[in-house]
C-alpha cells in the first residue's frame, strides 16, 4: 500500500502475532518507541519508518502529554519539543495514518490516560479507540492506567480491534500480576526495574524473575522495557524475554542524527535480540 | 498490628465517579501497603495516643477559634470566627497531615520521606516531622516557587531537608508532584511519598483527609460550646483542598451548615491566568485521580497562575469534585486583587498576617457574612501565617504603588 491510501482496517491480534513470529524466526522481538512530533511531525514519521526498515518488529508511537510522570528526562524533553510545536493528539493520529500504510510492522500508541479519556469530549474512550483503529494502529499502551482501572478502556479497545498492553513491575504483587495477565492482550510490558524511562548503564537483576512470575500466569508474550539502550543489554534481555523494548536511547539517536542514526542503532539492537535469543 | 487487611474496595477508593488510582502499576503495591497501614493505624490505640500527643504537646492543638471583631464590624453582618491554623507549629494546617503520615511512614518501616511543595508550607511541615522522627527528607519544589518562597526553602534546609528545584514544565507545584512521583517509583521500597494535599491516587485523598479532619472536629465543638448551635457557613481557600477538606469534613452531615470553598481567580476567570479548577475547569485525570482539571480541549494540562504559590495548581482533590457535584459544597473564586485586599483587611483589622493562600477566603467570607445578617455565624479557616509572603506581597504592592511606607518616602 502506498502513502495516501486509507489505512487498512485493524486486524485483532496483530501485536501478539508480531512478537511470536520473531520468536519463530529465532530472535526476541524488538519494540522501538519514538514520540510523534519530535523533532517535528514529518521527521518523527521518517524516524519511525527507518526503525521499521532497520529491524524493529513493533513500533510504539508516543503521543506527548503535558505531565508524563512515567518518563525520564530524555523522553520528557523530546515530548516538550513536540508540545511546544502545538501538535495535538489529532495531529499525532494523522501522522500515524500516514505512517501505518508505509510500514510492514504493527504500531501501537503509547500515551497517558487523560489524553485518551479526553479525546473528543469527556470520557470518550470509544472515540479515541475508533480513530486510533482508523489510523491503522494495532493497540495502545497507557502506562498510568493500571489493570485495576483498565476495564472501560479494554472494552472500548476490544470493540475496535485494538490490543491493550498493561504493565507489570518487579514490586507488583501476585494479585496485581493476575489482573495484568488477565486484562492484557498483545503482550505484557514487564518493567525491568522500579523507575521511569531512561537509558541505564546496567540492568537490574529484577527483570528475569518478573518474567518468570508472569509466565506462570499467561501464555501472552512478555516483553521487557525500561533502561535498555545498547546491543549487549538487548541481548541480555532477549535471553529470557520474548521482546525487548527500547525508548530513550532511540529518542536520543533521533535527536542527534535523525532517521539514519535511528536505523543504525535499531540494526545494532536487532542484532542483540538475535544473539540473546540464540544463547538461550 | 492487627492481621493483614485486604486493600480497600473500589467503593472506598472513589468519591462517586471521582478518585480512583491512575498511576503506573509499579506504585500499586506501595499504595496498597499505605492503605492497609492507614486503616490499621486508625484502629490502633497506641498509634492514636502517639498522634494525639504530637498534636497537643508538639503541634499546639487544639488551635484557637478567634472572634474576628474587626472583620465582623467591617462586614456589618454575621459574626465571623477564624480557625487559627496559623498558630499551629510550623504556621499552617499542613502539620496535621505530616504528623499522621510521618507516623505511618515509620510504622511501614520507611527511612526516607519524599514531598512536593508549592508555597513551601507542606515542605516545611514535612522537614519538621522528618527531623522529629529521624527520617531523611527530600522536597521537590518548582524553581519558580523556590524563588517566590525563599524563606521556606531556608527553613527546610535548616531542618536538614534536601530541597530540589524542579525546572521541568511550568516549574510550579504540578511539576513538583510529577518529580516526586518519579522519585517514588524509583525508591518505593524504602521511601514514603508524603503527599501534601487531598489529591493523588487512592488512598491518599482519604488518608490525608482523615489526618486533617481534626480541624473541623475542633471547630464544630468550639462553636457548639460558645453558641450552643452550629455555624451557618464554613469557608476555606482551595488549591488541592486539604485545609478546606479538613474544616468541611466534620460538617458534611449537617445540611444547615453551608460549605464554601474559595479558589484562586488570579487575574480573573475571563483570562487564562487563574487556578480556579472547580469554578472554571473540566473533568479529567491528573496525578492519579479523576477529578476536575484546568486543561485544554485535548486534556493537556494548562499553565495556571495565582499570586499564591500554594493555590497555583491545575487540579483539585477528588472529594471536592464530588462535594461540588452533589451540591453539598459550593465553590467560588477570588482574584489576586481580592486576595491582597483580604490580606490587608486581616493585617490592619485583626493584627494577623495570613498566608496569601488563606487571604483569598477573606473577601468572599465577608460577602457571605453580609448575606447572613447579624444573627449568623461564619467560620473561616485561617489556614496559615503569612511571614513567608512578606517579600512577595511587598513586591506586588510596590508594582501597584501601594507598598507600605511608599508614601512616607515621598
Amino acid at each position: 500500500m502506498s502513502a495516501g491510501q486509507p489505512a487498512a482496517p485493524t486486524v485483532p491480534g496483530r501485536v501478539g502475532r508480531a512478537v511470536r513470529e520473531a520468536g519463530a524466526q529465532g530472535r526476541a522481538a524488538l519494540i522501538v518507541y519514538l514520540p510523534a512530533g519530535y523533532p517535528d511531525l514529518d521527521t518523527s514519521q521518517a524516524c519511525l519508518e527507518a526503525a521499521a526498515e532497520a529491524g524493529a518488529d513493533l513500533l510504539e508511537v508516543g503521543f506527548p502529554y503535558s505531565d508524563p510522570l512515567m518518563d525520564g528526562p530524555t523522553i520528557q524533553a523530546a515530548c516538550q519539543v513536540a508540545l511546544d510545536h502545538g501538535y495535538t493528539p489529532h495531529d499525532d493520529l494523522a501522522m500515524c495514518a500516514r505512517l501505518t500504510p508505509r510500514i510492514a510492522v504493527p504500531a501501537l500508541v503509547m500515551t497517558y490516560y487523560n489524553l485518551v479519556w479526553h479525546y473528543g469530549g469527556v470520557d470518550r474512550l470509544d472515540h479515541f479507540a475508533a480513530d486510533a483503529a482508523q489510523a491503522g494502529l494495532a493497540g495502545a499502551i497507557l502506562p498510568d492506567l493500571p489493570a485495576s482501572e483498565g476495564e472501560p478502556w479494554a472494552r472500548a479497545a476490544a470493540a475496535h480491534g485494538l490490543d491493550t498492553v498493561f504493565l507489570a513491575a518487579p514490586a507488583s504483587r501476585d494479585a496485581t500480576l493476575d489482573a495484568v495477565a488477565q486484562r492484557t492482550t498483545g503482550f505484557v510490558y514487564a518493567s525491568s526495574t522500579m523507575g521511569v524511562t531512561g537509558a541505564r548503564t546496567a540492568l537490574g537483576s529484577e527483570a528475569a524473575p518478573l518474567v518468570a512470575r508472569l509466565r506462570a500466569r499467561t501464555s501472552d508474550p512478555i516483553c521487557v522495557g525500561l533502561g535498555v539502550s545498547n546491543r549487549a543489554q538487548a541481548a541480555e534481555v532477549a535471553s529470557f524475554a520474548d521482546g525487548v523494548i527500547v525508548g530513550s536511547a532511540v529518542v536520543r539517536a533521533a535527536g542527534e542524527g535523525g532517521p539514519e542514526a535511528v536505523a543504525e542503532l535499531v540494526a545494532d539492537l536487532a542484532a542483540g535480540c538475535r544473539e540473546g535469543h540464540a544463547a538461550r | 498490628m492487627t492481621a493483614a487487611m485486604e486493600p480497600a474496595s473500589a467503593d472506598l477508593a472513589h468519591f462517586g465517579r471521582f478518585g480512583g488510582r491512575y498511576v503506573p502499576e509499579a506504585l500499586t503495591g506501595a499504595l496498597d501497603e499505605l492503605d492497609v497501614a492507614a486503616r490499621d493505624a486508625l484502629e490502633d490505640p497506641a498509634f492514636q495516643a502517639r498522634l494525639d500527643w504530637l498534636r497537643r504537646d508538639y503541634g499546639g492543638r487544639p488551635t484557637a477559634l478567634t472572634l474576628a471583631e474587626g472583620l465582623t464590624e467591617e462586614a456589618g453582618g454575621a459574626r465571623i470566627y477564624l480557625k487559627r491554623e496559623d498558630l499551629a507549629h510550623t504556621g499552617s494546617h499542613k502539620l496535621c497531615n505530616v504528623l499522621g503520615q510521618g507516623l505511618l511512614a515509620q510504622r511501614m518501616g520507611k527511612r526516607r520521606l519524599i514531598a512536593e511543595t508549592g508555597a513551601g508550607q507542606h515542605g516545611v511541615a514535612t522537614a519538621t516531622i522528618a527531623a522529629k522522627l529521624g527520617l531523611e527528607c527530600v522536597v521537590y519544589m518548582g524553581a519558580e516557587d523556590c524563588r517566590r518562597q525563599h524563606l521556606n526553602v531556608v527553613r527546610m534546609q535548616l531542618m536538614g531537608a534536601e530541597v530540589i528545584p524542579v525546572e521541568s514544565g511550568s516549574r510550579t507545584l504540578k511539576d513538583a508532584i510529577n518529580e516526586a512521583m518519579r522519585d517514588w517509583v524509583t525508591s518505593v521500597s524504602d521511601s514514603h511519598y508524603l503527599i501534601g494535599s487531598v489529591v493523588g491516587p487512592d488512598p491518599f485523598p482519604r488518608v490525608v483527609r482523615d489526618f486533617v479532619r481534626v480541624i473541623g472536629e475542633e471547630t464544630r465543638a468550639q462553636v457548639l460550646d460558645r453558641h450552643g448551635r452550629l455555624p451557618d457557613a464554613v469557608t476555606a481557600c482551595v488549591g488541592g483542598g486539604s485545609n478546606a477538606m479538613g474544616i468541611f469534613h466534620a460538617f458534611l452531615e449537617d445540611p444547615d451548615v453551608a460549605l464554601l470553598g474559595i479558589e484562586a481567580g488570579g487575574e480573573g476567570l475571563d483570562t487564562d491566568r487563574h487556578s480556579a479548577t472547580l469554578t472554571a475547569g473540566t473533568e479529567g485525570i491528573l496525578h492519579g485521580a479523576r477529578s476536575w482539571v484546568l486543561q485544554d480541549e485535548w486534556g493537556q494540562v494548562r499553565p495556571t497562575h495565582s499570586v499564591s504559590a500554594g493555590l497555583d495548581y491545575p487540579g483539585v482533590g477528588p472529594e471536592h469534585a464530588w462535594l461540588r457535584d452533589s451540591g453539598r459544597a459550593t465553590y467560588t473564586a477570588a482574584t489576586d486583587a481580592e486576595a491582597l485586599e483580604g490580606f490587608s483587611l486581616l493585617a490592619r483589622r485583626e493584627g494577623i498576617l495570613p498566608a496569601l493562600e488563606t487571604a483569598h477566603a477573606v473577601v468572599p467570607t465577608l460577602r457571605r457574612a453580609r448575606e447572613l445578617g447579624p444573627e449568623g455565624i461564619v467560620v473561616m479557616n485561617l489556614s496559615g501565617r503569612g511571614d513567608k509572603d512578606v517579600d512577595e506581597i511587598t513586591e506586588v504592592l510596590e508594582a501597584t504603588g501601594q507598598a507600605p511606607g511608599a508614601g512616607a518616602q515621598g
